[in-house]
């Protein structure tokens, strides 16, 4: 029996944003790791990212994957958030063609998707122009 | 270890091929793989393929390929690394004659992608990137590849034009192989107002989506006089590489370069004793437009942020100083993604018979291969060389 989705065990990412910072390195890895990709350390401190950071690069999505083809056409980008940690997230509420690489963002929290016939809702961060 | 060669290749006009199956197109590949080898045996399969299970819900294809292709219960393997399965499945092939283990091998690659409609096709492809923090926001294979060129522009102050300039090329060298999916020429105008799939890349910077298989048959050099009597010149394997890199695009430290490319590349041309200035003739994994310039970077061609210019001025066309996909490569010719590594061996070693017509490398005897999944998260690179 399949007693739990396999999203659930991903709240602690999607839904605060949880990252793993290298006790011995200070690499901070989102999601977290069992063992640093740059030192090879395996204690991490818990942390949470901060919800500020900038683009490092975008695009806007016009062909979509089939989930998400009610959505396109939409900006999504990577982001540095403030300390180091990277992600990949929507960037919303903005005119697509006024984003910018070096473009400040705020990450909230917001509807990603709906899985399946019954439309059950997953969420994480998008981003914001700040 | 034993020395290696390629001793037959196949494979068939690629496209959308509604009328043939999954198994029809590799074991058509593979018979005219083996007929070129004129060998009246084989020892052992390899097959290369990304996902027969998202693309026709059919897994198991060591048993189902094996079982078609006629030739006996063969030990088969399929390898899958993305866009990089057939390279792989290569490489595999590869070792499995230098060690000794068996000496007649053939590696086939094989992807039959229009059975399901295109947002599921993109899915499918979109499961080669971090499906838990990348798939999951939305992003598709050209949005990965778009950010990469838009970080590249960016960065080295490249122009749509000068990445359009790789379209244009590969297109007029497809225009000459019979095995093209899209052999129609087009120019900077058209791909630069082509529709826009994911900002700044337009679909004619994008490789298609394809039905298509290639194969081809190996064995140890000591036995190439005594298998093939001596009817084709033979192509000898001295190098080969292969690195993988961060799945996720975020993860990576710089945006614009494709390290397992460098990596992979370091190794083959360790092995081989050759440089980057020794090779004649190159295919590249152009999946997208901006692929070919960061990929012809990395193997050490042009310097970090010259690729780009260097396609604009000609210098990857055929005639030019470094000649890069000859074939069409996966613009032109297509891309079913398991074939594609396997199809960039068998041009390069028509190339080193010199069987290649139009498109032919006038004298070329040293070629390289460089295969990659994903954006850049696995990638396997080959040196062949001829007589």
């Amino acid at each position: 029996m399949k007693s739990q989705p396999a999203y659930w065990r991903e709240r602690p990412q999607f839904y605060r944003m949880e990252a793993g910072k290298c006790t011995a390195c200070g690499k901070i890895c989102y999601p977290p790791r069992l063992i640093c990709p740059v030192c090879q350390a395996r204690t991490f401190e818990k942390i949470n990212l901060p919800l500020e950071g900038k683009l490092l690069t975008f695009t806007v999505v016009r062909v979509a994957p089939s989930k998400f083809v009610d959505q396109a056409p939409y900006a999504i980008g990577l982001i540095e958030t403030d300390g180091g940690g990277r992600l990949m997230a929507q960037i919303v509420d903005c005119d697509p063609d006024s984003l910018a690489i070096g473009q400040e963002v705020k990450l909230e929290f917001r509807k990603i998707s709906a899985d399946g016939e019954a439309g059950i809702i997953c969420y994480g961060h998008k981003g914001v122009p700040a | 270890m034993r020395d290696v060669a390629v001793i037959g290749v196949g494979m068939m006009k690629w496209g959308e091929l509604w009328e043939k199956s999954l198994r029809d197109i590799y074991v058509e590949a593979a018979l005219n793989a083996i007929d070129d080898a004129g060998v009246d045996r084989v020892d052992s399969l390899y097959i290369g393929c990304m996902s027969g299970g998202l693309f026709n819900g059919q897994e198991h294809l060591g048993s189902l390929m094996a079982d078609y292709l006629g030739l006996g219960p063969l030990p088969a393997v399929r390898v899958e690394s993305a866009c990089a399965s057939g390279g792989l499945a290569f490489r595999q092939g590869w070792m499995e004659v230098a060690s000794g283990i068996s000496d007649v091998v053939l590696v086939g690659g094989v992807e039959k992608m229009t059975d399901v409609g295109g947002d599921e096709a993109t899915y499918a492809l979109s499961t080669a990137a971090d499906q838990t923090y990348e798939g999951y926001h939305g992003i598709t294979f050209p949005g990965l590849y778009a950010m990469i060129a838009r970080a590249y522009m960016d960065q080295y102050g490249a122009t749509s034009e000068q990445l359009a300039a790789v379209a244009v090329k590969n297109h007029l060298n497809g225009s000459n192989n019979p095995y093209a999916q899209y052999p129609h020429k087009v120019t900077v105008e058209q791909v630069v107002n082509s529709v826009m799939v994911a900002d700044p890349l337009h679909i004619l910077d994008c490789s298609p989506i394809t039905d298509g298989a290639a194969a081809v048959v190996l064995c140890p050099m000591s036995m190439v006089s005594d298998l093939t009597k001596g009817k084709r010149p033979t192509v000898k394997i001295t190098g080969s590489g292969h690195s993988t890199d961060t799945i996720a695009l975020h993860a990576r430290d710089d945006l614009t370069w494709f390290g397992a490319t460098e990596r992979a590349a370091a190794a083959a041309f360790k092995m081989a004793g050759r440089k980057p200035s020794d090779i004649q003739v190159t295919e590249v994994h152009d999946c997208f437009t901006i692929a070919e310039i960061g990929v012809t970077e990395a193997l050490g061609y042009f310097e970090r942020g010259k690729g780009a210019a260097a396609a604009a001025d000609g210098l990857t066309a055929i005639g030019g100083p470094k000649p890069v996909n000859p074939s069409g490569g996966l613009k032109s010719k297509g891309h079913p993604v398991g074939a594609t590594g396997v199809a960039q061996i068998v041009e390069l070693v028509k190339q080193l018979r010199g069987e290649c017509d139009d498109r032919q490398i006038a004298g070329a005897r040293l070629a390289l291969a460089q295969n990659m999944g994903g954006s850049g998260g696995s990638t396997v690179v080959h040196i062949l060389e001829g007589e």
